[in-house]
């Protein structure tokens, strides 16, 4: 349970935020988390709702964008995507794949107001 | 006022600019780290103590025994002729932190250090979303766990990059197929430098004490590739 140490840091980088952004509140807050990040959105969901109690940011929304693994195959070049760790390429079977995508853990966006 | 404002930042960014800070004054000094890590034992400890035991003479090593409790571990590589030891107690967190190894480390003498060890907590999940500031990730996994395990935890052995198969002499106890743990993990990272071993009876382990002493020339050399992940 991890989260709990990603939803702090999460309040206190929007906290920060704010203060350089004068923002009085924040509505939403915007979390891209991959499939391949090792955090989970629901745990993360959970977490959050139990970190911002008593902070000023109790009534703001966690929206959480799950991205998923995306890669190409090396030896047919058919790009693939999918929410689980994918070991073969979906088009020709072979193993030899570059992953691309899938590692996010980033704030994209606030809401103000 | 009122509107979505991009704001593109890392969760962890303060994780990773103490982690570069470390990587920075460590490749300066030319000092290997390695930061490992496994299911709990899976054989980290005693990979660690084999290494010290039988490269002393030749490195100046240092050891940060990271644990949720217990300095045992430390104690015990202390025992193996470790000369610098360290335990980093995370009582109670799952995983260690750069600003955990940050504080460590400022009591480190690196002046003649070749290789600096981070034994991380037993565990794939958590250890994977911090980097500590090493120059790479070596994952061990033993006989007797499922061969199955890097497709279950794929972000760790994917941004590791080398694997040690540890307990082989315990092969054919187990339904651990070795060919199988190779295939899934160059599934998920087909770079990986796998090396199969065996603490108890050092089969193997001249493979990785050769990689080790080649992995310290090239980062003297400063050929090291840049970190996973």
């Amino acid at each position: 349970m991890h989260e709990l140490q990603v939803a702090t840091q999460i309040i206190e980088i929007v906290q920060q935020e704010m203060e350089s952004r004068k923002l009085a509140a924040v509505s939403a807050i915007g979390v891209r988390v991959g499939a391949l990040s090792g955090f989970n959105p629901d745990a993360l969901e959970f977490s959050f709702e139990a970190a911002v109690a008593d902070t000023p940011l109790s009534e703001t929304r966690l929206e959480i964008e799950y991205i998923p693994i995306r890669g190409e195959c090396r030896e047919c070049r058919h790009n693939f995507e999918s929410d689980e760790m994918i070991i073969a390429c979906p088009a020709c079977g072979s193993g030899q794949l570059d992953i691309s995508r899938g590692d996010d853990l980033e704030i994209s966006y606030i809401e103000g107001g | 006022m009122s509107g979505k404002i991009e704001i593109k930042k890392k969760v962890l960014s303060e994780n990773d600019r103490i982690a570069s800070e470390i990587r920075e004054k460590l490749s300066r000094n030319k000092i290997l780290t390695l930061n490992l890590v496994s299911s709990p034992g899976s054989g980290k400890t005693s990979l660690l103590e084999r290494t010290l035991k039988q490269l002393g003479d030749k490195f100046n090593m240092a050891v940060i025994a990271g644990d949720v409790q217990t300095e045992n571990d430390a104690e015990r590589l202390a025992r193996a002729g470790g000369k610098i030891v360290r335990p980093l107690l995370t009582g109670g967190a799952c995983h260690l932190d750069a600003r955990m190894v940050n504080r460590v480390l400022n009591e480190i003498d690196i002046d003649r250090l070749d290789i600096l060890f981070i034994e991380n907590v037993g565990n794939l999940v958590c250890p994977a979303g911090y980097d500590l500031g090493e120059d790479m990730k070596v994952v061990l996994i033993s006989t007797t766990e499922g061969d199955d395990k890097p497709l279950k935890y794929p972000a760790m052995f994917r941004r590791s990059s080398v694997l040690v198969v540890n307990k082989i002499d315990l092969l054919g106890l187990s339904n651990f197929d070795p060919e199988k743990v190779k295939k899934n993990a160059l599934a998920v990272n087909p770079e990986f430098i796998i090396m199969d071993v065996s603490c108890r009876t050092h089969e193997g382990l001249d493979r990785w004490y050769s990689w080790l002493s080649g992995a310290v020339n090239n980062k003297r050399e400063a050929k090291m590739a840049e970190p996973k992940g």
